[in-house]
């Protein structure tokens, strides 16, 4: 056996007060298989050792909040009996090593978090990051990280309903792959990780253990550096067929009574999951590693106990339910092994071949892991942006629009999501593409509505305001449907917490996220965090990924962004001053990249959101879409593209310069569609709530005109838009 | 009218098409593939999904699958039996269809809504429909249909192509064809036409909140065709 020392220890990523530590608690040298224990509770990616302090800030209350963070995912109310259980997680290292698999066992890894607690998955989200489309690596990573995704989500049979894709540079060394599931429970039936009583039955199910994934975790808590390639063999490779068997045999054990918790075996694997379990009861627990059905021959305890083999499930079941249990299993052809049990000793005792190899104290590895208060600093005021409007001069408005509309951000992502099957259980009735994707709660009136989004450039120049901007463009996606905003999740990925900028951007985001949900009260229920996305000393932009759900409570009131009548008005609600600093035209029209974000107004984003739904719920909206990157054109321009109907824009009023009115950035806005003989009542009703709006024009014919500003057709601006992906995957 | 549906390990439109079967009027039931035989039923479904993981080739193990044989059995006897995606694949691994299907010409997985031109309506499964073209939808990685010269000869002579992809005017031409598929084929059905196998799902397409409706006309002809 390895003897373990220091040198040892700083392998598996632990620093050297960490390890002293570790001696100290259990008062002599851990032997390797505890070390190996040790450092999987320890890494940043288990134990949120950096940011605990500051995740405990974020609100997390509400009366939708069944469940919030804590557990393998969150839960909210969707009335009735029903219950939305739902979260989104990270799997940035291991999907820019090997895209496919990273990116498939992301998907997988999420669904397990959530039908683990007893709901059938019902949509699957994602937010995909990738470095510059020139940077030579950029192209086939968006390849492998798409076919992964596909490939797990598809054989799987859950659709793929939204998702969001981004480029920009500071990713050129670590991408960002966010998977988000939601799933549908009885809000009597929930399932949790927390063990109870002792001498219970603990089970392993699923598949076999293999060497595969050993030390992921403490690979997603690291920076990357020339050796990258080395940690090929700490991605864990992916089996939806085997995830698609579990899922329906956990789904048919939990319809019956004999489970007392269940824990998926994600990072960190059988450690993280026993040592949950047993933590949160306040129990001991007691493994035979012989008893765990591996893949590959002699293995040793240390390899069982770190590896990330995929599709797993620990149990703890009611004495004597085994052999009902089992049958479920053996039905289904997955593995069913009674491997240890619960005790009253509050410590992990690992035996393997009748010796014990490990005894360790539960408390020492999840209540005394450590906690840092890191150094931050507040991130400066952006740099002042000091472009004069003679900029302006030279630019045509159709020219500019037409150049937006093939930024890679902007762009459309149909090459994506087509291959993703986002149709399948037969409830998806908004399709990726438009304000949100929305499906059904299967065989009622209801709806769930969800989405993704970041916007790191924002969280790039102001933090705090990004944070705040993120919540509130989640809550006016769902607004945007019809529906209710509920709850959200949160991905935040961040560069290396040990650097003082880092560490404040991360500090000021959480405290945005944290002021923008209190105030709209919408809570954040699940998330994670991922820290350490730098290559060789470049980090990422800050960029927290929200995650949002909302509810429909009639599915046939949804709205969709398509423009649905000639000669309906457009209105745009909210106020636009026209910020263009760190909008898509300053930086790609202008090459201006200092300036601040725009400012967010809560009070303003609260009352413009809820003054649409009330304009829905008395069915005076025709179409409605949210105003976000690219500004009011860009947002006018997809909803003609989606729908093949034209816009005639009226002539500006006011002193907003016409670059700024319709390309800035301002936030709380929506662009609606209203019927002529609605527009009077629709007019009061917004002045009375002391709601901005403007009219923007009219739907008419199959162009987009503008005095003698602007006239485009459709086609003309669709090809551009539809093609720039496409084209630049085949290329 | 009474149908079943197979649910194979990794079948996984198994619950839409039992959904839609019912909504059209069906008494249907659901069957595992471990069951010996099948209850009695006037159709028989093979839906889609990923059977055995699609591990060695698509619908290969499906098609060496304990209740096949009952599936075969009823279909030599007449009997009606409709393959949807995997389920396509699943027959033309059993030979009760000929051809394959091999990956998509673009290699990658593709969802979305398609024009089938209706090429054979002397048949159960197209009779009292009134439309020539149909909106349905695919999401399949394995639906380039190719078969022999010699098998294309007798398909055709026999009537036995389906439905071909085309745009919304009919047009079933090479541009109208999304995955590769030989003839555009999208569908076919064997020599007694009391089988068919298709890519498209009809049962994502049966109300208007969904993809689309035409899915509807393709059930209510088959409760009343039956």
């Amino acid at each position: 056996m390895v003897e373990v020392n220091e040198k040892i220890a700083i392998e598996h990523g632990l620093k050297s007060d960490e390890y002293k530590k570790i001696c100290d608690l259990l008062k002599r040298t851990p032997n390797i298989t505890e070390l190996g224990v040790f450092s999987a509770m320890w890494n940043e990616h288990c134990s949120y050792k950096s940011s605990r302090r500051h995740l405990k800030k974020l609100h997390t209350k509400g009366d939708k909040v069944i469940q919030g963070p804590g557990e393998n995912a969150g839960v909210v109310d969707i009335d009735d009996d029903d219950a939305i259980v739902f979260k989104i997680e990270s799997h940035n290292h291991p999907s820019f090593i090997e895209p496919y698999q990273g990116a498939a066992t992301g998907v997988g890894g999420i669904m397990r978090d959530v039908f683990t607690m007893g709901a059938r998955p019902i949509a699957n989200l994602n937010s995909i990051h990738f470095g510059s489309p020139d940077h030579e690596k950029t192209r086939n990573l968006l390849r492998g990280v798409v076919k992964g995704i596909g490939g797990y989500g598809n054989c799987i049979g859950v659709p793929t309903i939204a998702g969001q894709t981004c480029f920009d540079e500071s990713y050129n060394g670590n991408i960002l792959v966010n998977a988000m599931t939601l799933g549908l429970v009885n809000k009597n039936k929930i399932f949790y990780s927390k063990a109870a009583g002792i001498n219970k039955p603990v089970i392993y199910v699923g598949s076999k253990t293999g060497r595969d994934g050993i030390h992921g975790a403490s690979m997603a808590s690291a920076i990357f550096d020339d050796k990258i390639e080395e940690k090929k063999p700490t991605v864990q490779v992916g089996d939806p067929f085997t995830e698609k068997l579990l899922l329906e045999a956990c789904l048919e054990l939990m319809a019956g009574k004999s489970i007392i918790s269940i824990q998926d075996m994600g990072a960190a694997g059988l450690t993280s999951s026993s040592i949950e379990m047993a933590s949160k009861g306040d129990l001991g627990i007691e493994i035979d590693l012989t008893k765990v059905p591996c893949r590959e021959e002699n293995m040793t305890p240390y390899e069982i106990m770190l590896s990330e083999s995929q599709e797993r499930m620990l149990i703890v079941l009611e004495e004597g339910k085994e052999n009902e249990a089992k049958k479920i299993f053996d039905k289904w052809n997955l593995d069913f092994a009674v491997i240890g049990k619960t005790t009253n000793s509050k410590n992990i005792e690992l035996f393997f071949k009748n010796e014990k190899v490990a005894e360790i104290p539960i408390n020492f590895l999840a209540e005394n892991a450590p906690m840092y208060d890191r150094k931050w600093v507040k991130a400066k005021l952006p740099k002042e942006n000091n472009f004069s409007k003679d900029k302006f001069k030279p630019l045509k408005l159709s020219d500019c629009l037409k150049r937006i509309l093939i930024d890679p951000n902007i762009a459309d992502k149909e090459w994506i999501w087509d291959q993703y099957d986002h149709t399948v259980m037969g409830d998806t009735i908004q399709k990726p593409g438009g304000n949100a994707g929305v499906v059904r709660v299967h065989g009622t009136n209801k709806a769930v509505a969800a989405s993704v989004d970041s916007s790191a450039t924002y969280c790039h120049a102001h933090p705090l305001t990004g944070g705040k901007q993120v919540v509130c463009e989640s809550w006016r996606n769902m607004i945007s449907v019809g529906a209710k905003p509920i709850a959200i999740t949160n991905c935040l990925n961040f560069g290396n917490p040990e650097k003082e900028k880092n560490m404040g951007e991360f500090v000021e985001c959480v405290e945005g996220i944290t002021e923008a949900s209190k105030y709209l009260n919408y809570p954040v229920v699940s998330g994670n965090v991922s820290f350490y996305n730098e290559t060789k000393d470049m980090g990422i932009k800050p960029t927290p990924s929200i995650g949002g759900i909302g509810l429909l409570s009639d599915y046939k009131k949804m709205m969709t962004m398509e423009l649905k009548n000639e000669g309906n008005y457009i209105l745009v609600i909210g106020k636009t001053e026209g910020h263009l600093d760190q909008s898509i035209f300053a930086r790609s029209i202008l090459s201006e990249f200092n300036g601040p974000p725009p400012e967010v107004n809560l009070f303003n984003e609260k009352q413009n959101g809820n003054s649409i739904l009330n304009l829905k719920n008395k069915n005076l909206i025709e179409t409605c879409h949210d105003v976000s990157l690219g500004g009011i054109l860009t947002a006018i321009s997809k909803m003609s593209i989606k729908s093949g109907k034209g816009v005639k824009l009226f002539p500006l009023e006011g002193l907003v310069n016409k670059f700024e009115y319709f390309f800035g950035e301002d936030q709380g806005r929506y662009i609606i569609e209203i019927k002529p003989e609605n527009l009077e009542n629709v007019e009061n009703m917004l002045k009375k709530d002391s709601i901005h709006f403007d009219k923007l024009g009219l739907v008419e014919g199959d162009k987009i005109t503008l005095e003698n500003d602007i006239k485009l057709s459709i086609d003309d601006i669709k090809e551009g838009y539809k093609k720039w992906l496409k084209e630049y995957m085949v290329n | 009218m009474k149908s079943s549906v197979i649910i194979f390990p990794g079948s996984n439109c198994d619950r839409d098409m039992d959904v839609a079967l019912k909504k059209f009027g069906f008494e249907n039931q659901m069957v595992w593939h471990n069951d010996a035989k099948i209850p009695k039923s006037d159709l028989i479904v093979l839906p889609g999904g990923f059977s055995y993981g699609d591990y060695l080739r698509c619908g290969s193990i499906a098609g060496k699958s304990k209740i096949i044989k009952s599936v075969i059995d009823f279909a030599n006897s007449g009997g009606l039996v409709l393959g949807i995606c995997n389920g396509f694949q699943i027959l033309t691994e059993t030979g009760l269809l000929p051809g394959i299907l091999q990956q998509n010409k673009y290699l990658n997985f593709i969802c979305k809504n398609v024009f089938v031109k209706i090429k054979n309506k002397e048949n159960k499964y197209f009779k009292k429909i009134k439309k020539e073209v149909l909106e349905l939808h695919i999401a399949h990685n394995e639906g380039n249909y190719f078969c022999s010269t010699d098998e294309l000869k007798s398909i055709e002579d026999n009537g036995q192509i389906a439905v071909t992809y085309c745009d919304h005017k009919g047009n079933d031409d090479e541009k109208n064809n999304p995955n590769g598929a030989l003839k555009n084929i999208a569908g076919i059905f064997n020599e007694n036409k009391n089988i068919l196998g298709m890519m498209p799902h009809p049962e994502r397409m049966i109300d208007p909140f969904l993809s689309g409706e035409d899915g509807s006309l393709f059930f209510e002809n088959l409760i009343e065709s039956l």
